[in-house]
């Protein structure tokens, strides 16, 4: 498939404009996805290590 | 059909003769939905003929959705579910009771208004023939697809979301159910889609069930 | 290969977090061929110009969506039968990426939809289809968070999933058969125009990435609802531990 140039690339034969929400949609939905992904991976984590702490403090304390 | 069968539909049934105005506020709840389309849509004889039976068949599934969040509440409620649950009796058994007496109860009075309904809606007479037995058919299925959800949702607060839930799973009864109507208006026939919908019917027999009783066990646990 | 062994949930965990950069290079790599392909390689269609290209990320986005739910499906027939907890948490990890394809489907299709039939809705089989099975997704999503409980929830979900399962090809035959009675517009996504093969590859390509990407998602979900559902157990404890 060869471009004339990139201006006409990013033109897409006039249906520029569905392209590339559908492509950007589709990216920021997978970026979102995996921005998501790894908060909740964090924020599950600290949670996980404060519970262990009290835990074991209650532990110590019995 | 098992002895347990038979004697949980006539528990229910009998209890629900208690109560008489339940099953009429479905009806009103049908008779009422429908009226609101014309006022929406304008009340024009070929607009409202051709809609009438998408229409009609909605309002039906809503009304007839209405009461099954509470299919087994009040069994519930007073413990004698879990007993009924535990007990050597077939859970198959109670939740086909439950759902025929629920058919019984809230699906036919809907057959009953549907013919004015249909008037309403200035359905030629074919029409309405083949739209009562589309929802004699369809009536069924949505207590059997019910009865699963309400076993699912046992206990949790919000009635909605059992409708959110079985919605999606009835819309083929919809398709086929108003498709039948449509296809006897337009001259085509209904026989393709009440197959159709019979067939439903005999798969959601067939699951439905076993479904719904494997949920009461998760529920009740 | 010991079959049990792998229900255990410290040995997935820790086979997950193997394969899940093997999954992740897999999908970005393929999804660069794809896209390059689908850009750079494939012709422009006779027929529909360049909007076809949306192809590329609907199709790919729309079998993801239903072999998801496939998925979820089979992993809570697997929890129910086996009475086994990972295979519910294997569920839960695949329905966020599920519903997001599905998303991504209707998105796209409407996209295209519009310049090629001016509307940015059209009730076409298989768009209907697809927003049904996001109405599924979006009611197993309900379930689950009204129910505390959580083997009650995990159960109920895997229930709910399996008479949608069964539903979901009837739904769809309806669906079908609704919509070639209704020849209102003759509109349908099934009458796709006859592809090139560069076409179709770069296609395969794409569903391929979405695979490997949807793999790798849902062990990374899968490993931190292990940590959270087993965190009494003496190896969540080291691996908190070690504050890796």
């Amino acid at each position: 498939m060869e471009w004339a140039s990139w201006s006409d690339f990013w033109d897409m034969g006039g249906r520029g404009f569905f392209v590339w929400i559908s492509y950007g949609v589709t990216a920021v939905a997978v970026l979102a996805e995996i921005v998501w992904l790894r908060r909740a991976a964090s924020q599950s984590r600290s949670r996980l290590v404060r519970m262990q702490q009290w835990d074991s403090q209650e532990e110590s304390n019995q | 059909m098992g002895h347990f069968f038979w004697s949980v539909l006539l528990r229910d049934l009998t209890l629900a003769g208690r109560r008489r105005s339940d099953w009429l506020i479905a009806v009103f709840f049908f008779v009422m939905v429908s009226s609101l389309f014309p006022l929406g849509v304008g009340p024009e004889p070929e607009l409202l003929k051709r809609i009438g039976p998408g229409v009609l068949w909605v309002a039906a599934t809503l009304a007839s959705l209405l009461s099954l969040s509470r299919l087994f509440e009040d069994d519930h409620r007073d413990g004698s579910l879990e007993q009924m649950v535990l007990s050597p009796a077939s859970t198959v058994q109670l939740v086909l009771g439950k759902a025929a007496a629920h058919w019984l109860v809230y699906g036919i009075p809907l057959l009953l208004i549907a013919p004015v309904l249909g008037i309403q809606f200035n359905l030629p007479s074919d029409a309405i023939v083949v739209l009562v037995v589309s929802l004699l058919m369809g009536t069924p299925i949505l207590s059997l697809l019910g009865a699963a959800g309400a076993a699912l949702t046992l206990g949790l607060r919000g009635g909605v979301l059992l409708t959110l839930l079985i919605l999606p799973l009835y819309i083929p009864a919809l398709i086929f159910g108003a498709g039948a109507v449509d296809g006897v208006m337009a001259g085509t026939g209904a026989e393709a889609h009440l197959s159709l919908l019979g067939a439903f019917l005999l798969v959601s027999l067939l699951v439905a069930p076993w479904i719904a009783a494997a949920s009461l066990r998760v529920s009740l646990e | 290969m010991n079959f049990y062994h792998y229900a255990s949930p410290s040995t997935f965990y820790h086979l997950a977090g193997k394969v899940i950069p093997w999954a992740a290079w897999t999908a970005a790599i393929l999804t660069v061929v794809g896209l390059y392909i689908g850009f750079f390689v494939a012709p422009t269609d006779f027929q529909q110009g360049e909007a076809y290209r949306i192809i590329f990320i609907h199709v790919p986005a729309a079998w993801m969506g239903m072999l998801i739910y496939l998925a979820m499906a089979f992993w809570g027939a697997i929890g129910l039968a086996f009475n086994a907890r990972l295979p519910f948490l294997m569920m839960r990890a695949l329905v966020p990426t599920g519903a997001m394809f599905t998303f991504v489907a209707l998105w796209t299709g409407a996209a295209w939809g519009k310049p090629m039939w001016g509307a940015w809705w059209v009730w076409d089989a298989r768009l209907t289809s697809t927003l049904i099975l996001l109405f599924l997704y979006i009611g197993t999503v309900a379930l689950w968070s009204a129910i505390d409980d959580v083997k009650r929830s995990d159960r109920a979900g895997a229930l709910l999933t399996l008479i949608g399962v069964i539903n979901v090809p009837i739904i769809y035959f309806s669906v079908i058969w609704w919509n070639t009675l209704h020849q209102g517009s003759t509109v349908s996504f099934t009458h796709a125009p006859k592809m090139a093969t560069t076409m179709l590859q770069g296609m395969m390509i794409m569903t391929l990435a979405a695979w490997a990407y949807a793999i790798a998602v849902a062990l990374v979900r899968v490993r931190r609802l292990i940590l959270e559902r087993e965190r009494k157990t003496e190896w969540v404890n080291e691996i908190l531990s070690e504050g890796s």
